[in-house]
């Protein structure tokens, strides 16, 4: 069976089976649509927070990043596991007994303000959106890919598949079929993973595979991968850092509170039955991701040394163009690679210098595709790449894009501007207001302003600076205020815009950028996605500041607060506005 | 005791559970994986320079320990503290 004809059968089937549980457990009532009633075991909704947070980001774009970055790269391996630590410990078990729907639910009423809803609202909104806006790129590479059309066209058909996905179910069908999506995703992960690590080095897994010696030959794997791309004028793999250690250090901080504010990822602890379970649920989730995060470093260096041997062969010769393999012709009809026979001797050139390279285009979110077919793996395997690419990136998609519309029908239509909208008027506008945040996601991502996991690692420092900062203080400091609060989300979000959009464009637009995204203006030399981590401490600060030349928060909020610190008397997540 | 003192306890000692679980996610990631890389790099651990490990391996296996550490002694603290959440109201 062809590749494409195998990649039709084995996507379609596990689609198929998506919208089986999708319809067969379809939302009825707006309680089941967010939080599918309270009754999830904690594994199983580990399972359903891996698959939601494991997106495009993690599974097509993370490993290419990283075998292009080295060392540099472990901000991502780090700062998307170590978030982990602090929702288990600092957000996840109070949200729980706080026991609301939603995340700017819990700051409005913790802030005593709507206003401070209002700004949780919006905060929550340019987070996700951004977030999506990465998927949307994802789903855009493995669609051009496998229908063999140009990017442009792939993501079209993407938003459109998006949409119908999203719209069909609410949470309690996304939990079931996250399920699903988890088990296809990992499977799909880890397969190649073992095959290339095994033709490697004989050593079948891929976390041990990495750190042993290629197969027939006393040399390491890493210590080749270094002395390889040494050879052809690269920075060494395993010591290239990213930028400098202080970036790294930011960076990885970033991603970190990042992932611990994400709202469609807190939104799950809500649906575990008790507190104790959402502490567990948290480290449930952290194993089914380290599944993957610790296979991701195996997968990008095996893929860097097998691209550079299939154009730098290690007998000597060069790829000759026109016998170039099939997986580079295919990927060429994207747009996504590209090369220029510069000095027209018919042979391909792959070097650091760029006046003898003749790679001129990889696009990074590539790489974890082409890799099976690189590795020149049996046509199941590659396929059920696509698929298990396509469920991460719909699985996450769909779990923002229920965060997006229920902040919008629930917190601002509902909790602010019209409480007496009946269930179908809220369900009926939360469908609008996805479809429109998959309009606007669809339409910046025909220009991303990054890759996949670039994208969504600004995604994280927008959700750093101004969601994470609020909820930890709403816990831990009881004498936090609104007007602390406010001023706090509104100056870190504020700070990490500006400083994304002075380098990186308004709205990503790139040619808005009024600074050009060159590294000698960064602020101490830090990226634009990772200034995240900046802003959230300017979140810290001026919310202290604020919080102690203003009237404290009310006795009862005070109370509150004692009351979440504490398990006992945790009820089912309700909604006060019912 | 008293109630309100015994809520006391229990989040002093809540925090103090923190801080010590953070200190090691810190130490593990920030200290080893970024801070000390070169030094922990002249380390082999197979054929990985342990700085490096730490960054793409270890940090993540530390971190799911702690979380499942913390969350077992937590129970235990809800229990003594007597705040578990299946006591009768």
């Amino acid at each position: 069976m062809s590749l494409q004809a195998m990649t039709y059968l084995v996507v379609g089937m596990t689609f198929a089976l998506y919208i089986g549980i999708a319809i067969w457990s379809r939302a009825s009532t707006t309680s089941d649509f967010y939080v599918a009633g309270s009754h999830v075991h904690p594994v199983a909704n580990g399972m359903a927070t891996a698959a939601d947070w494991m997106s495009a980001a993690s599974f097509i774009s993370m490993a290419g990043l990283i075998a292009f970055m080295g060392y540099g790269g472990s901000v991502f391996l780090m700062g998307w596991t170590g978030g982990y630590v602090l929702l288990a410990m600092l957000l996840a078990p109070y949200l729980r007994k706080f026991g609301k729907f939603t995340v700017p639910e819990f700051i409005g009423d913790r802030y005593y303000s709507k206003a401070a809803r209002i700004v949780a609202v919006i905060c929550l909104i340019v987070a996700s959106v951004t977030y999506v806006i990465g998927q949307m790129k994802g789903i855009g590479v493995a669609f051009s890919r496998f229908l063999e059309v140009d990017y442009n066209v792939g993501l079209v058909i993407g938003m459109g598949i998006v949409f119908v996905y999203a719209v069909l179910g609410g949470m309690k069908g996304i939990t079931y079929t996250q399920i699903a999506q988890y088990c296809v995703l990992i499977f799909a992960y880890t397969i190649p993973a073992i095959f290339i690590s095994m033709q490697l080095t004989g050593m079948p897994i891929p976390q041990l595979g990495l750190g042993s010696t290629m197969a027939g030959s006393e040399v390491y794997l890493l210590d080749r991968l270094d002395q390889v791309l040494n050879d052809l004028g690269f920075a060494a793999y395993t010591t290239q850092a990213r930028l400098s250690y202080l970036n790294m250090f930011v960076y990885t901080f970033s991603l970190m509170i990042g992932t611990a504010g994400l709202p469609h990822v807190i939104i799950r602890f809500f649906t575990v039955p008790k507190v104790k379970d959402a502490r567990s649920s948290a480290g449930w989730a952290l194993v089914f991701i380290a599944i993957l995060y610790t296979t991701a470093p195996g997968v990008a260096a095996m893929a860097r040394l097998n691209l550079i041997e299939t154009i730098n062969q290690p007998d000597g010769s060069q790829l000759v163009y026109a016998e170039r393999p099939t997986w580079v012709r295919k990927w060429e009809e994207t747009g996504l690679l590209a090369f220029e026979d510069k000095n027209g001797d018919g042979e391909i050139v792959y070097a650091a210098d760029p006046n003898v390279n003749e790679v001129t285009l990889i696009d990074r979110d590539i790489m974890v595709l082409a890799n099976p077919e690189i590795a020149g793996l049996p046509n199941w395997v590659i396929a059920l790449v696509a698929a298990g690419g396509l469920a991460a990136a719909l699985s996450t998609a769909a779990g923002l894009l229920l965060a997006i519309s229920s902040a919008i029908s629930h917190d601002l239509l509902k909790g602010v501007f019209k409480p007496d909208v009946t269930e179908q008027q809220e369900l009926l506008a939360s469908r609008i207001a996805m479809a429109f945040a998959i309009l606007l996601a669809g339409y910046l991502g025909f220009n991303p302003p990054d890759f996949a996991a670039g994208t969504v690692a600004l995604a994280f420092g927008l959700a750093a600076s101004s969601i994470f900062p609020a909820l930890m203080m709403g816990i831990f400091n009881k004498n936090m205020n609104k007007e602390g609060a406010i001023a706090g989300m509104v100056a870190g979000l504020g700070v990490t815009l500006l400083y994304v959009f002075q380098h990186k464009g308004i709205m990503f637009i790139a040619s808005t950028s009024y600074m050009g995204n060159l590294p000698e203006n960064w602020f101490l030399g830090i990226e634009p996605n990772a200034f995240g981590g900046i802003g959230a401490l300017v979140n810290f600060a001026v919310a202290y500041g604020v919080s102690k030349v203003t009237a404290p928060p009310p006795e009862h909020i005070q109370h509150i607060v004692e009351d979440i610190r504490v398990p006992h008397g945790a009820g089912e997540a309700v909604s006060l506005d019912h | 005791m008293s109630q309100k003192s015994l809520k006391a306890d229990y989040w002093k000692a809540n925090l103090r559970l923190i801080s010590l679980c953070l200190a090691i996610w810190f130490v593990v990631s920030f200290v080893f994986g970024i801070i000390l890389v070169e030094p922990l790099n002249n380390i082999s651990l197979g054929g990985y320079k342990l700085g490096f490990w730490f960054a793409q391996q270890g940090s993540i296996y530390v971190f799911v320990a702690l979380i499942f550490f913390y969350a077992n002694r937590m129970g235990k603290l809800d229990r003594e503290h007597d705040v578990h959440e299946d006591k009768d109201v």
